[in-house]
């Protein structure tokens, strides 16, 4: 049983990243290299030694010294910030671009799923969509036959099976994708969060049919930022971050520490460190919390009490009108608002340096349940410029608590829906009762 | 259970291998140096896939298009009208005592099947992003559907071809045998050519800006409007280094039954569009592991 199914040694992968920051010294030099320079880099171009016409000179290592060997049969999951890596490890694993250094191994069929739905044509109907989408996830044709009527089972869209896709809501066509890549039967599936599509009880279904998946005895490396669905579905785990491996463990362990530090996203999040604080030499951004109403720092909230975020933050050069604003994203990646800073003492009206805190308050019975990430900025508005961005700076969870008081009631199932406002609804009877069948 | 597995060592060399068989196969991922193989089994062993792009852009190319299919006809046609207008009519350019329209038309369907293939692969890559950064396949599957894709427009503007040579009461000649090859020898250099462009164009967009361009003067580099007999030997068969030159003399002396005797010609032109497409697959395959990066 424990023979390596993918074996990852030393991997590295290097890109070219742009190269405006150079600083050209003279403006003879930019002249010259004005015309120098597009000759050398079609030259360096056509050589292969670099990768696109604008993106030369500046190197940004996304892999570095990666090294894990996963067994047959694992699920392992990958954790960790955006842009830690994760995304170009599967990239490379699924062959789609090649490493710059070490190597990796695999041992027997895979089949990857970095998005759901990918080469799906809108003009073509929902059949041959299958049909293509499984020829491009490495189906053959003789499997997608075999297994047809279960992935249209699964897509629910046996109806519109000779609609074009486009004209599919788009939860359909989620459905119809995930349907079609789910039945695909590798020995090693290499996963990147697609299970945040589609609706809440969809969802439930994907999740349960990766449950399926793991517990075929097949290979999953799974990249996820649901911490849930990680623990759930997989024995370990392992935390990238800047390219490299920090932890690889169980995954409750290793889930735990990534939360607890400040790379996870909880429900505080500080820089004590003036040098590694997001921002510039205006506004430094010191820390973002969500507390309840009772003023107590809290990663989970009742879907009926209200909730502040607060953003702390240093001024550093005096004399600028700055405007802190958050974001609250859900876990499908949707937006659900933005709200920026309205107090009308500081509106318009420039800051001087010191240490501000700036919080806001939303209201209870708004937000729907689930795990919220709330994203903070510092800006000026005129001219826009944005000071300090941290688009995933804390994140906590809204409860409902089934108590009937709430927007869901006595709703036992899922609500879609990305807030739940509890709105005022009025009832009038407009006549006595009808006879059952009369004419209408 | 027969499935196969598509497995690739760090060589190049494909090898398939049962995907229930007891050990399964290692394939190796690491940077590679310099030229690469074609992959060639690898490409075999996808074919399928090859089949289903192929499929989709025929079934998607006139979705949507009032006049359809007949596109595929209208643009040869109305060229050949234009060009009987101008060269046969006013210019009184000579067609190899043919009548002109057909003479034109004859040359304009293969350089259809070119041209469109020129265009469609040579842009394919990019259109093709969304696949390239999100699965593996072996990535010259795309310009060869592309072109393949052209076949259809072909063989429905030859329809047309053979309704014009009953009205104008031309029989092919026992040459017409060669009509296959020369079919291959006008879908070869369309590929070679997309090859290059498609992977060039993956880098620099420049390209998609001279693929108008290219493809128009090829058209007139190549004796569609006119006659190769125009040049006399050696500088005949010197003019065959345009691939298309081959073609469109051989499918005028194949159907129409040209007294032109081509066979140097199309040997010379053969020689070039081998050259242009092996040339162009090692360059694609080069040029291959940065695609996703890039595109």
């Amino acid at each position: 049983m424990s023979e390596i199914a993918v074996r990852v040694q030393d991997l590295g992968k290097k890109y070219y990243i742009g190269a405006e920051q150079l600083r050209r010294k003279t403006f003879r030099d930019q002249i010259v290299d004005a015309f120098v320079a597009p000759f050398r880099r079609a030259g360096k171009l056509l050589r292969g030694q670099a990768t696109g016409a604008a993106e030369l000179d500046e190197i940004i290592w996304a892999l570095k010294g990666v090294s894990f060997d996963i067994r047959r049969g694992e699920v392992v999951g990958v954790i960790g910030r955006n842009g830690a890596g994760k995304s170009t490890l599967l990239k490379v694993l699924s062959r789609i671009t090649e490493p710059t250094e070490g190597f990796a191994e695999i041992r027997g069929r895979v089949g990857s799923l970095l998005e759901v739905g990918t080469g799906f044509h809108p003009e073509l109907t929902g059949r041959e969509n299958i049909y293509l989408n499984g020829a491009i996830l490495g189906m053959r044709r003789t499997e997608i036959d075999e297994r047809f009527d279960e992935i249209v089972e699964f897509a629910e869209t046996r109806k519109f099976l000779d609609t074009p896709v486009k004209f599919y809501s788009s939860g359909m066509r989620v459905r119809l994708a995930f349907a079609v890549a789910a039945h695909l039967e590798p020995e090693i599936l290499i996963i990147d969060e697609v299970l945040s599509v589609g609706d809440a009880g969809f969802q439930r279904k994907s999740l349960g049919k990766m449950d399926d998946v793991a517990h075929q005895g097949r290979t999953v490396i799974f990249v996820s930022h649901n911490m849930a669905a990680v623990t759930r579905l997989c024995q370990r785990a392992i935390l990238v971050e800047n390219g490299r491996v920090v932890m690889d463990g169980p995954s409750e362990k290793v889930v735990s520490h990534y939360l607890r530090s400040d790379m996870g996203t909880t429900a505080a999040r500080e820089w004590p460190d003036d040098a590694t604080a997001p921002g510039n030499n205006v506004v430094r951004m010191r820390a973002v919390r969500v507390r309840d109403d009772q003023g107590n720092v809290t990663d989970s909230v009742d879907i009926r009490r209200p909730v502040n975020v607060e953003v702390e933050y240093d001024v550093l050069d005096s004399g600028n009108v700055l405007v802190p604003a958050i974001s609250v994203e859900n876990e499908e990646g949707v937006t659900v608002f933005i709200t920026k800073d309205h107090d009308p003492e500081w509106r318009r009206q420039p800051r001087p340096a010191g240490r501000f805190l700036s919080s806001v308050e939303i209201p209870g019975n708004f937000l729907a349940e689930g795990t919220l990430v709330v994203g903070a900025w510092i800006m000026t508005e005129v001219p826009m410029q944005v000071h300090c961005q941290e688009a995933h700076a804390a994140a906590f969870q809204v409860v409902d608590s089934l108590a009937g008081d709430t927007a869901r009631g006595d709703l036992g199932v899922t609500m879609p829906g990305a807030v739940r406002p509890l709105l005022p609804w009025r009832n009038e009877r407009l006549s006595p009762a009808r006879a059952a069948g009369g004419s209408r | 259970m027969s499935r196969i597995s598509a497995v690739a060592s760090p060589g190049g060399q494909a090898a398939a291998v049962p995907s229930d068989s007891p050990v399964p196969a290692k394939l190796r991922l690491e940077p590679s140096k310099g030229w690469v193989s074609l992959g060639l089994k690898e490409l075999w062993q996808y074919r399928e896939l090859l089949y289903f792009l192929t499929w989709r852009d025929i079934k998607v190319r006139y979705k949507q298009s009032v006049l359809g299919a007949a596109w595929a006809v209208i643009q040869p046609f109305f060229t050949m009208v234009v060009f009987s207008l101008f060269f046969g009519k006013l210019a009184k350019v000579p067609s190899d005592g043919i009548p002109y329209p057909i003479f034109a038309y004859a040359a304009l369907v293969p350089w259809q099947l070119f041209s469109t293939g020129l265009a469609r692969s040579s842009n394919s890559m990019v259109g093709s992003a969304n696949l390239i950064t999100k699965v593996y396949f072996p990535r010259l599957v795309v310009p060869i559907a592309a072109v393949l894709a052209g076949c259809v427009d072909f063989v429905l503007a030859f329809i047309v071809l053979l309704g014009m040579m009953v009205y104008f009461g031309i029989y092919p000649t026992a040459n017409v045998i060669w009509l296959p090859a020369l079919l291959v020898l006008a879908f070869v250099t369309s590929l070679g050519v997309g090859f290059w462009l498609s992977a060039m164009n993956v880098q620099f967009r420049d390209i998609r800006h001279t693929v108008p361009f290219i493809t128009q003067f090829w058209l007139f580099a190549t004796p569609i409007a006119y006659a190769s007999s125009l040049l006399s030997e050696p500088w005949r068969t010197l003019y065959a280094i345009n691939p298309m030159v081959g073609v469109v003399e051989g499918f005028r002396w194949a159907l129409l039954g040209t007294e032109t005797e081509p066979g140097a010609m199309i040997l010379v032109s053969s020689a070039v569009a081998v050259v242009l497409l092996v040339g162009g697959a090692f360059y694609f395959r080069r040029m291959e592991k940065t695609f996703a990066d890039v595109v």
